[in-house]
């Protein structure tokens, strides 16, 4: 909603790069926005299989490989991402997707932290060949925003500062067992 | 944990609410530049410009000097400081996937022309 409010897209020369705009909107939440110069069918392919997502969820620049990418896309499906991070053992992220409606709309959970994790909506709005795509985290409280924000220190160069805080926090997210979807 | 001081953050948020606010610090990361310089790149008035360039002022985010008749922008001493810093991890990561994700659409784009043969546009 927020989002809309602001000016439409222009349309861009097919080979320009469209601009991301990232803005924090609320205590809980941080909005992530881009135009893509593709109907939303495909945008929304690429988010929901797994060959395509694990080509660009982790940049290249971040410097680390993603080890392994499952993803069950119905609603009540998981999701697991592993990382490589050098030496230690690989990090992951999981969660559960809530919310699937094809081409329009993906909400799923984020799950790997100790208390709530942030709740991630990701709409698609076809714009004339074009697509919106707006992005909400939204975090169960102001900390745990400021806490993901600090995490993010490690995205891309300091990876093994945020296995240390990952280690030396209240659990150990790596020791529990994952979901294992499908 | 970083601490943040919650008064700055709240007037540096509501500094950077504004997509022209942001492009303004965007552009005078790059190069400082006069207010009419400004306006004009961002199709504005002076009088909007000189709004918004006083918005980001009073954060501390920019400062202005008036040399002759041209008022120049620079960033603030507090300039990329740690809630630009903040925001910019975000962007700065989200920016990097999704200049992959174009190149994956790119293909599928391409793909479809080639088998689908949609030619709506």
């Amino acid at each position: 909603m927020d989002a809309r409010k602001q000016n439409e897209p222009a349309p861009a020369p097919m080979n320009a790069k469209n601009r991301t705009t990232v803005e924090r909107t609320s205590d809980r939440e941080m909005v992530v926005t881009r135009t893509f110069n593709a109907p939303a069918r495909l945008v929304f392919e690429a988010w929901t299989k797994p060959d395509l997502f694990r080509r660009w969820w982790v940049p290249k620049s971040a410097g680390v490989s993603l080890l392994a990418c499952e993803m069950d896309v119905r609603v009540g499906g998981g999701y697991r991402l592993a990382f490589a991070n050098g030496a230690s053992k690989p990090m992951e992220f999981f969660g559960r997707y809530i919310e699937v409606t094809p081409h329009s709309r993906l909400v799923w959970t984020n799950d790997e932290g100790d208390e709530g994790g942030a709740v991630t909506t990701v709409t698609f709005e076809d714009k004339g060949g074009q697509t919106l795509l707006v992005l909400r985290d939204l975090y169960p409280s102001k900390e745990a925003l400021d806490a993901g924000a600090g995490s993010l220190d490690a995205m891309p160069e300091t990876l093994e500062q945020l296995d240390e805080v990952l280690t030396s926090g209240v659990g150990d997210p790596r020791e529990r067992p994952s979901p294992g979807p499908r | 944990m970083v601490q943040f001081s919650k008064a700055r953050l709240d007037v540096s948020f509501a500094a950077l609410s504004d997509v022209t606010r942001r492009g303004v610090l965007e552009q005078l990361g790059r190069a400082d530049a006069s207010i009419t310089a400004l306006a004009a790149k961002f199709a504005m008035t002076l009088t909007g410009m000189k709004k918004h360039v006083g918005v980001l002022e009073q954060a501390g985010l920019v400062t202005t000097e008036k040399v002759g008749r041209v008022r120049t922008c620079r960033l603030g001493p507090r300039r990329l400081e740690e809630e630009t810093a903040w925001i910019e991890r975000f962007h700065q990561l989200w920016a990097s996937r999704f200049d992959e994700l174009d190149t994956v659409i790119d293909e599928l784009k391409q793909k479809e022309m080639v088998h689908g043969r949609k030619k709506t546009e």
